[in-house]
């Protein structure tokens, strides 16, 4: 049984001898009060529902480095195929990726079949990758699309385990924005009551999380359209500054107005001072 | 079931970039199957919990791997789902190289298989129940360990231990389907109440030679005992 694929299957199981010494490592170095350097994790807020006509994907925009933001608009809804697309939690580069790898195989599965790829075929195809790696490859994924069967939406744990279902939420701000879900969500809404509702689940995970930040990108897929909407809401714009200086932004400039602070008395003390000698040193700098 | 996930251990005000923690909630569900003559009643909780937090309120346990046999999962659900896909692949080959309906007892053996094989890197307490052509309606247990055995009555998942009591003293040889189908039903509320990592609603099925039934008992329809 060929299977068309660039991910070439490992016989005889995966070696997990590293992830051990890793761990070694990694307490050896906090023994020593350092830290190993932190991967660049997508906090995040990403949902799905599935509404009348298709599926509505929601993302926030913010990549985080510990607790620095790396990357103020990132994307995290990726391509796997023209109808399925699917967001991404965990480390970024897990997520990015893990939906690479498996786009790439989908497109040689549909290739292979002649027929638009499905859903639930991307879904396992996710599932037995990361299973297969125990947990290790950090990807907390949703995945949605329609295809010949309608639209569905499914989560995915890094552990490799999936649940199929009408709303889901992944990542940090997940419980916020399933609270917005758990409250408004009907079944068969209409599209632009949809679009609203991922908003404000997403919105809620931004505002209320510090994982999640910046704007929210949605992405409507129904038959035979996809609608990527990036960014469908700048949710927190960049504030302008108040000093201007002929018309131009000054940048930095601290400088209070004079007579600002009150002056109560002066004394002015000359310092006598003898020149004793005095050169010149030209620097070259060419 | 649960899903556990190996990021970070401390708690959220620490650490926002997952909510989900990592900590391992021993086989948290409560699953049970029956046998009656000419068949199995079957039923499940409807929780799936990562930590505190239920990732999946509505899930089904009860996973088809035949047309007749059916499993009931508990224990970690990433495993759980791995295993059942591939007993599903295997018992469909097997079926189909044998051109007759498979044994239940072929089932179990390839799930204990599976279970004992790989117990050092799994959790997973499994029941597989069906109906078959030979010996009818049958229940065998695959608990953590890989351990197999048939038995008339079975329960799994960490809400197992609050109605052992309770099927013991209940169960009777010979229930009709109805009965069998409320004792079920009420020794799944009765754990539902009282074990924290299960609850939601009551997913039953009966599997006979007439096919599967299906049906879902929601939090309001449940039975009701009395409360303290």
């Amino acid at each position: 049984m060929a299977t068309v694929s660039v991910c070439q299957y490992h016989r005889g199981g995966f070696s997990f001898e590293n992830c051990k010494r890793n761990a070694l490592l990694e307490a050896d170095i906090n023994k020593l009060g350092f830290s190993s350097p932190a991967a660049r994790k997508t906090g995040t807020t990403i949902c799905g529902v599935v509404y009348k006509d298709g599926v509505v994907l929601g993302a926030d925009t913010r990549a985080t480095e510990g607790m620095v933001v790396a990357d103020k608009n990132c994307s995290k809804i990726h391509y796997i195929s023209p109808n399925v697309y699917c967001c991404g939690a965990g480390t970024a580069a897990d997520t990015e990726m893990t939906t690479q790898i498996i786009s790439s195989n989908l497109e040689l599965h549909s290739l292979s079949t002649g027929r638009l790829p499905r859903v639930a075929t991307a879904n396992r195809m996710l599932k037995q990758m990361l299973f297969r790696y125990q947990g290790y490859i950090g990807a907390a994924l949703v995945l949605g699309g329609v295809d010949s069967t309608g639209p569905q939406l499914y989560s995915i744990y890094p552990h490799g385990s999936t649940d199929k279902l009408p709303y889901v939420t992944m990542g940090s701000g997940s419980l916020a924005a399933m609270a917005v879900f758990e409250d408004r969500y009907r079944p068969n809404m209409e599209e632009e009551e949809a679009k609203r509702l991922v908003r404000d689940a997403i919105a809620a995970g931004i505002f209320n999380d510090l994982g999640s930040g910046s704007n929210i990108d949605l992405c409507v897929i129904t038959k035979g359209k996809v609608d990527y909407l990036r960014p469908h809401d700048v949710a927190n714009k960049k504030g302008v500054r108040e000093d201007k200086i002929n018309g131009r932004p000054e940048t930095g400039n601290y400088r209070y107005k004079h007579g600002t602070t009150g002056v109560l008395t002066k004394a002015v003390t000359h310092l006598n001072l003898e020149v004793v000698e005095e050169s010149v040193q030209t620097m070259d700098t060419t | 079931m649960f899903i556990s996930q190996n990021f970070e251990m401390d708690s959220f005000s620490q650490n926002p970039e997952f909510t989900i923690h990592s900590f391992f909630t021993f086989l948290d569900t409560t699953i049970m199957a029956v046998e009656f003559e000419g068949g199995v009643v079957i039923g499940a909780d409807s929780r799936t919990t990562t930590g505190a937090y239920i990732a999946n309120r509505v899930t089904d346990k009860l996973t088809p791997i035949h047309e007749r046999i059916f499993c009931c999962r508990s224990g970690s659900a990433a495993d759980t789902q791995a295993i059942a896909d591939a007993v599903t692949y295997q018992l469909g080959f097997h079926s189909i190289e044998l051109d007759e309906a498979p044994l239940v007892q072929t089932a179990a053996s390839l799930f204990r298989e599976m279970c004992y094989r790989y117990r050092e890197e799994l959790m997973a307490g499994i029941i597989v129940a069906g109906w078959d052509p030979r010996r009818g309606g049958q229940v065998y247990t695959v608990p953590v360990g890989g351990m197999m055995t048939r038995q008339p009555v079975s329960v799994g998942g960490s809400g197992s231990s609050y109605i052992y009591g309770y099927v013991d003293s209940n169960y009777r040889a010979g229930m009709s389907k109805e009965e069998c189908l409320k004792f079920t039903a009420e020794a799944l509320t009765l754990a539902m109440e009282r074990d924290g990592s299960s609850g939601g609603v009551v997913r039953l099925a009966v599997i006979s030679e007439q096919g599967v039934e299906r049906q879902v008992i929601l939090g309001n329809q449940l039975p009701k005992f009395s409360t303290v």
